[in-house]
């Protein structure tokens, strides 16, 4: 299963483009800040419509301008890990871990919570609130919490960008762990040549339109 | 206290909780509604509506009383349809006493409810799509309980601001004991009845205390609801 995907849109004055030929693994959308690449993993996830283009995941199309397909964002089944965690502030980690796995219907869930807890080491964390994580521990709990949710890829915008240095390894491992273990492909933003490195078998620049 | 207060006291304690706790029910739904559209929308007219839900708290009460008078009177375009469809009247009845507080409170419920839709972080939502929820669910499990404190907020200031409903109630439905005569109204008419001094006294202190009452409960619940998410006292 890959991502294929290409999309403009116009954003204020600049036009974001991005071009992603199927491929394996992990892909590594590069370059510098305000270029609009977190608006074309929104644009994948189906939180922003693009002008025009596709996007297919595994062959299902989510979205095709030229047919008039746009698969709404709760249908996609597109785990999205945001930079800053976003888990739910009124929801402890348990009930943010099952909000999408209870969403979604019994074939396409995966993995189990067990295995998610074991999978991400999050076990003595289920009672606790999100806002007494550390970033780390938020980081891979919202990483659960999108696996919990059946998706079959992940999008990924600069997970490591708020974390200190040791949380970064142990985030960056899970992900690594992710792409070897559970062949799930993701599209993965930075602006770190070392991550782009590290992670990426495909990486795509993306610069000013 | 049953020393204390004679049993027209505690029959007007009980009538004006009536129709406070009626006239906040009845509003929050219309508040929240009002509220979100406020907070959330964009349409033609929203400054418009903006003007007409804040109005009860700018114009005098007695030209709020009045404009109901007309609305819900006989030949009014909503007295008429009750009196068609139901048969029934609201005039000089408590229910009107409850809706004359609804429509004053109603500004103060909204402003607290807006305020706290617009700080629910967008990104929350759109996370909770992504996980698979439609709208309508995103809606339910992650607007409306982020907006609680603000729900929670605004119906104890509306409850306080109901409790002491005085111009636009007394033009609306007059001043009828046992059905309209709430406390401000009872404080009031003791005021003009000769020897009726120590009724408004005990009817004053029991003002001060409701009031004082549900401004502190709201205190504590909003208190309540941030520290448990923060998982430590503030």
């Amino acid at each position: 299963m890959s991502f294929d995907v290409q999309v403009t849109r116009r954003i204020g004055g600049t036009t974001v483009s991005a071009l992603i030929p199927p491929a394996d693994g992990v892909t590594v959308l590069f370059g510098p800040s305000g270029v609009g690449k977190t608006s074309i993993l929104n644009m994948v996830a189906g939180i922003l419509r693009p002008d025009s283009g596709h996007i297919r995941i595994g062959g299902e199309t989510m979205f095709d301008a030229a047919a008039g397909t746009d698969l709404p964002a709760h249908k996609r089944r597109i785990g999205y890990v945001f930079q800053d965690g976003r888990l739910f502030p009124h929801r402890r980690v348990r009930g943010n871990l099952l909000y999408g796995y209870k969403l979604a219907e019994a074939r396409d869930r995966w993995i189990s919570l067990e295995e998610t807890i074991s999978f991400l080491g999050i076990g003595g964390l289920l009672d606790r609130w999100p806002a007494s994580l550390s970033g780390g521990e938020a980081q891979r709990v919202a990483i659960g919490r999108a696996l919990l949710s059946g998706a079959r890829a992940l999008l990924m915008d600069e997970p490591l960008t708020s974390l200190d240095r040791p949380r970064r390894e142990e985030v960056m491992t899970v992900i690594e762990r992710i792409r070897d273990e559970l062949h799930l492909p993701i599209l993965y933003v930075t602006h770190d040549p070392a991550e782009a490195e590290r992670l990426g078998a495909q990486r795509i620049e993306i610069a000013h339109g | 206290m049953s020393a204390i207060l004679s049993p027209d006291d505690w029959a007007i304690i009980g009538l004006s909780m009536k129709v406070s706790l009626a006239a906040v029910i009845a509003t929050l739904p219309f508040a929240f509604l009002f509220a979100w559209l406020l907070a959330r929308g964009r349409f033609p007219g929203k400054l418009l509506l903006d003007g007409l839900v804040h109005l009860p708290l700018v114009v005098p009460p007695v030209v709020v009383g009045w404009l109901l008078l007309l609305a819900f009177g006989p030949q009014g375009p909503v007295g008429g349809l009750l009196r068609d469809w139901f048969g029934v009247s609201v005039l000089f009845r408590w229910t009107g006493a409850a809706i004359a507080a609804g429509v004053m409170a109603l500004p103060l419920m909204v402003r607290a409810i807006r305020l706290s839709i617009e700080a629910i972080d967008h990104r929350l939502e759109a996370a909770a799509r992504t996980l698979g929820a439609n709208r309508w669910h995103v809606f339910l499990t992650v607007t409306l309980p982020l907006s609680l404190p603000g729900i929670v907020t605004g119906a104890v200031l509306g409850f306080a601001r109901s409790l002491g409903e005085f111009g636009a109630t007394i033009t609306f439905v007059s001043n009828i004991p046992g059905e309209t005569r709430t406390l401000p109204i009872a404080i009031y008419s003791a005021l003009q009845t000769p020897g009726g001094d120590s009724a408004v006294f005990r009817l004053a202190v029991i003002s001060v205390l409701l009031s004082l009452a549900a401004l502190v409960a709201s205190e504590a619940m909003a208190r309540r609801a941030l520290t448990g998410r923060s998982g430590h006292v503030l």
